[in-house]
């Protein structure tokens, strides 16, 4: 397919749409599926056919639209007047009504009221401020197209931005555009992705001994990181569960930028759907010539193969996550050398997270400019945010950086439940800390969240109110690092064992004082001898609970365990 | 081309392919290690060798880490001390070291960090998991309560013998070293028996049968003379 | 110079510790000088007395009567020492903790391995029951000195007493002072 292609495709697209009057969304992403909703889809579309208006309503399934809480979740969007035209922006004339808590025998509920007033007992509205207060970028298509058609991604604007990028672009102007606007990374650590991309760009693949398998054209890589791990965290699944080509076209351009002729998707065999649609979508997108050889009839060539992982945390470890793909044992090796020097089979590899490489279409398609106006001076853009816990509304959000805490939790989040008081959230899972309450109206970037000992990382949001015991999430954590440590670095194999029994036996009343202190030492130790990142910041939910929380540490201490002086001088 | 570097204040120089290790030791000062032996390929995994580098906020691995131009190393700050000692510490409390009853007793590396570190106590609970012995190999033995996870034997085996017999299973604290696919030593086809695993392990966990408490001698410095013989063709030491 | 007030204990050990301590020969009437003997395995006193300025205590905390003196020592003691490798990391009394909880230990050595009528002693008094797991000293009570050891060389102890009777902390540095085993 080439660029007219793709524009002959997209506006027969449109045009088949528009000639619905009613389109039927229906949320197929893990959480609703789970609850049914593909049931609710049947239905729906039975329901059509049965009252002949198959011709006039089409019912989608469509990627997560964030509201998990509310599941499983139908909207409706209808044009308001009655005339089939093509000219007007198609929006302007469209209205949407959204259906909350939906059961496969709402179906004819809401297929009668198509036409008239939305069925009320359904209906929880769409100015929220759940929605309103967000700024889509990544997700702009989760929950609007069906991810397992292209042509409806085609339809969004797809695939226009690595057409872009392949004919009026240099790589290095592609480079240039993507380090301009400021991207950082979305795995957590926030490196400048542009950086990276320049340092691959820039590498020499003959610099260290390599030994690819055969039939790999390839001497540079392409890797997108969708192992997340996090406990709380469902960003990248449901972005490759509800946009899969997004970040199939993602990869494509960052390969044509650095260099790369293959890629590979790591992804958890946990995330069975997100398999199943990155398969599909890979497979569409080679028949669609936009992957493979000779792409959009340019001469630029990329494959991608999907590794399943199977669920080790410390995968999701750059250089762990490229030991798995080569077939070896996922453990960690020191840095550097770095992936971007010498990563697979010893060849200079980009590693972006899922996330990231999804802000790259339309970093591209609007230009870096735009892309930088949005969020702070150092955390451009926007993050996604996997919004958990004690909270009114949970699910999937995306906001620009520098939102408040507040604005996350109260506003869209709808506070606390229950009539509690807020405590805390925890950014970053294990390798995170938790905010308190007095730092509610801090600023949500990279710099602000690590100055408080936490990190941004991949976008896990879990809140908790006052009945919640700190010492007991603190515990849960390191039990989660001490299970999923690799065991290869000292520090991190027995620190985390034993640094869970010293939160174990707080817990149980049995610790002293002294128990405190080697807590807060195995805590530094740990933190700066770890080998990877895994174990440097398994301490993190014990510092930062520690710092803010430290009243309820002391009150489960059981005594001092303090020695009377001996009398002996040194 | 050489590199000039300051170790502990100390001016050395190095080949710029050398690690900071293989330089210190060039120089005589000493850098504790566990993880690493002659003749293998590092990995970094003990942190016994972590240094302070001018410059990087984070410490550095001195067997993984290369020289620099004007590089200013420390490796006996109060700091890295009391890691090492931490470092130790976990070890001896994570399985079953009893130094009175083991063939190493004497000529052990644990033993030795142990007394290099001034470990008079450990402060952590001991763990006491209940860990097996495999005796089925009809010259060597395994017991997995004195291992240390440090790989030099899968590395051996893989990297001088080339038979990779010897891996890693389970992870974290459940990690194993294991024979083929978890079978009996003995029963593993690809053991050539030529007991590389066991020149090369620093602890009493790899022996030879037949050797029973501080009986053991061990001949480490083999697999050195092995990889200088086939890379460099070195056959005089 | 008053002497100071000497205790040795023998908890669950083999009483190596004790015999590498009469290895000291000569060197003990140095010590009989310094020191008053006011308890110990090799002096016939039945209750720890109080105000003692050091103990050593050999061997690991393997049972209820250890656990109730140790308490006992470190209140009458102004300096405690865990003397040798089951003070000091539970060494060969705690062996057995791999295998589970006492009934396990006591089953192996009463049952499993006898033919005749096998059965654990169970009458009240007749021995102290066995705590579930051994711990190192330092794991019930704080310690103030620690000579590792199976059993600890004979200079070794007498380097630690010399600096105790001397009133300084034995520097523990080094083969001589610190190899286990």
């Amino acid at each position: 397919m080439n660029l007219e292609e793709l524009n002959a495709t997209a506006t027969s697209e449109r045009l088949a749409r528009a000639k619905k009057r009613h389109h039927i969304h229906v949320c197929v992403g893990t959480a609703c599926q789970a609850l049914n909703s593909e049931q609710i889809a049947k239905a729906l579309q039975a329901e059509l056919k049965q009252r002949g208006q198959s011709h006039d309503a089409e019912v989608k399934c469509v990627g997560c639209p964030g509201l998990c809480s509310l599941g499983p979740l139908v909207e409706v969007e209808s044009r308001v007047n009655g005339q089939a035209t093509t000219d007007a922006p198609e929006e302007d004339r469209r209205k949407s009504v959204l259906y909350q808590f939906v059961k496969p025998e709402d179906a004819a509920e809401i297929i009668a009221h198509l036409d008239g007033e939305p069925v009320k007992r359904l209906e929880t509205p769409l100015d929220q401020p759940f929605f309103t207060r967000q700024t889509k970028i990544v997700l702009e298509n989760c929950g609007k197209i069906d991810p397992e058609r292209i042509e409806d991604y085609i339809a969004a604007g797809g695939y226009q931005a690595l057409m872009k990028a392949l004919t009026e672009m240099t790589p290095q102007q592609v480079v240039d555009e993507i380090t301009r606007s400021g991207l950082r990374g979305r795995g957590g650590a926030g490196f400048p992705t542009g950086l990276k991309w320049g340092t691959v760009a820039k590498a020499d693949p003959n610099a260290y001994p390599t030994n690819v398998p055969e039939g790999i054209q390839s001497r540079k890589f392409v890797i997108c990181n969708g192992d997340e791990g996090d406990p709380g965290a469902f960003m990248d699944r449901s972005l490759m569960e509800g946009d899969p080509h997004r970040i199939l076209e993602g990869m494509a351009i960052a390969a044509y930028a650095v260099g790369a002729n293959h890629g590979f998707i790591y992804v958890r065999a946990e995330y069975p759907l997100a398999v199943k649609r990155l398969r599909t979508a890979i497979r569409q997108a080679q028949r669609a010539g936009l992957l493979g050889n000779g792409i959009g009839g340019t001469a630029f060539s990329f494959n991608v193969d999907i590794r399943l992982g199977a669920g080790a945390f410390v995968c999701g470890e750059e250089t762990a996550l490229m030991a798995s793909i080569e077939g070896g044992r996922g453990v960690p090796r020191p840095r550097p050398p770095f992936p971007a020097e010498c990563g697979l089979w010893g060849c200079p590899t980009l590693i972006n997270n899922v996330e990231t490489l999804a802000n790259v279409p339309p970093i591209i398609m609007k230009g870096a400019d735009w892309f930088a106006s949005i969020g702070t001076e150092k955390s451009k853009g926007t993050k996604v945010f996997a919004l958990t816990g004690q909270v009114v509304n949970t699910g999937l959000i995306e906001v620009p950086m520098g939102i408040t805490l507040r604005e996350i939790v109260f506003d869209i989040g709808g506070g606390i439940p229950g009539g509690r008081q807020f405590k805390g959230v925890q950014t970053g899972g294990p390798s995170g800390g938790c905010i308190p309450a007095q730092f509610l109206d801090m600023p949500v970037d990279y710099e602000s969240l690590a100055k408080v000992g936490s990190i941004m990382g991949s976008g896990g949001m879990i809140v908790m109110d006052d009945t919640t015991d700190m010492v007991e999430v603190a515990r849960f954590f390191m039990e989660f690092c001490m299970d999923e440590s690799c065991g290869k670095c000292i520090p991190c194999r027995a620190g985390t064992v034993q640094m869970h029994r010293i939160l174990t036996k707080i817990q149980e009343g049995k610790a002293t004082q002294r128990d405190i202190q080697i807590l807060e030492e195995l805590c530094d130790m740990v933190k700066h001898t770890s080998l990877c990142g895994l174990g440097q910041s398994a301490p993190n939910p014990v510092i930062s609970t520690l710092r803010y929380f430290r009243d309820e540490y002391e009150k489960k201490i059981n005594g001092h365990h303090k020695s009377k002086p001996n009398g002996l001088s040194d | 081309m050489p590199r000039t570097l300051t170790i502990n204040g100390q001016e050395i120089s190095a080949r710029s392919d050398q690690t900071i290790l293989e330089a210190a030791r060039e120089a005589n000062i000493h850098i504790p290690t566990l993880c690493h032996l002659d003749g293998l390929t590092d990995v970094g995994a003990c942190r016994m060798c972590l240094v302070e580098v001018s410059g990087s906020s984070k410490l550095l691995p001195a067997c993984t880490t290369r020289v620099q131009e004007g590089m200013e190393v420390r490796t006996e700050t109060e700091r890295l001390r009391a890691y090492r000692r931490q470092i130790i510490e976990l070890l001896f409390a994570e399985r079953n070291h009893v130094c009175a009853v083991c063939v190493a007793n004497g000529n052990c590396e644990l033993q030795d960090a142990a007394i290099a570190v001034g470990m008079d106590h450990v402060r952590y609970d001991y763990l006491f998991p209940k860990l097996g012995l495999d005796l089925s190999h009809e010259r060597f033995g395994m017991d997995h309560n004195r291992c240390i996870l440090c790989t030099r034997c899968v590395r051996a085996c893989d990297q001088l013998e080339g038979a990779h017999t010897i891996d890693v299973m389970g992870r974290g604290a459940r990690s194993l070293i294991i024979h083929d696919m978890n079978v009996p030593w003995g029963e593993a086809t690809t053991c050539t028996s030529c007991g590389k695993c066991v020149m090369a392990c620093p602890t009493g966990a790899l022996f030879k049968q037949g050797s029973t408490v501080a009986e053991m001698v061990r001949d480490a410095d083999k697999l050195a003379f092995l990889r200088a013989a086939r890379d460099r063709k070195v056959w005089n030491v | 110079m008053s002497k100071l007030r000497f205790a040795s204990v023998w908890l669950g050990g083999c009483s190596g510790c004790h015999m590498s301590f009469l290895d000291l020969d000569e060197w003990l009437f140095d010590l009989a000088e310094a020191v008053d003997v006011v308890y110990s395995p090799v002096a016939d006193v039945k209750t720890f007395p109080e105000n003692v300025d050091v103990t050593l205590v050999e061997g690991a905390v393997a049972n209820q009567d250890h656990l109730e003196l140790i308490h006992t020592i470190r209140k009458n003691s102004r300096l405690v020492v865990s003397f040798g490798d089951c003070a000091v990391t539970g060494n060969v009394t705690a062996m057995r903790n791999p295998l589970g909880g006492a009934d396990v230990v006591l089953d192996r050595a009463y049952k499993d391995a006898q033919l005749l009528r096998p059965q654990v002693p169970h009458d009240d008094g007749i021995v102290p029951p066995l705590i579930d797991h051994v711990v190192p000293v330092h794991a019930v009570i704080p310690v103030d000195l620690y000579i590792p050891g199976c059993p600890p060389p004979a200079k070794r102890i007498r380097a630690v007493l010399q600096a105790v009777i001397e009133g300084k902390s034995p520097e523990m540095i080094g083969r001589e002072m610190l190899k286990y085993g």
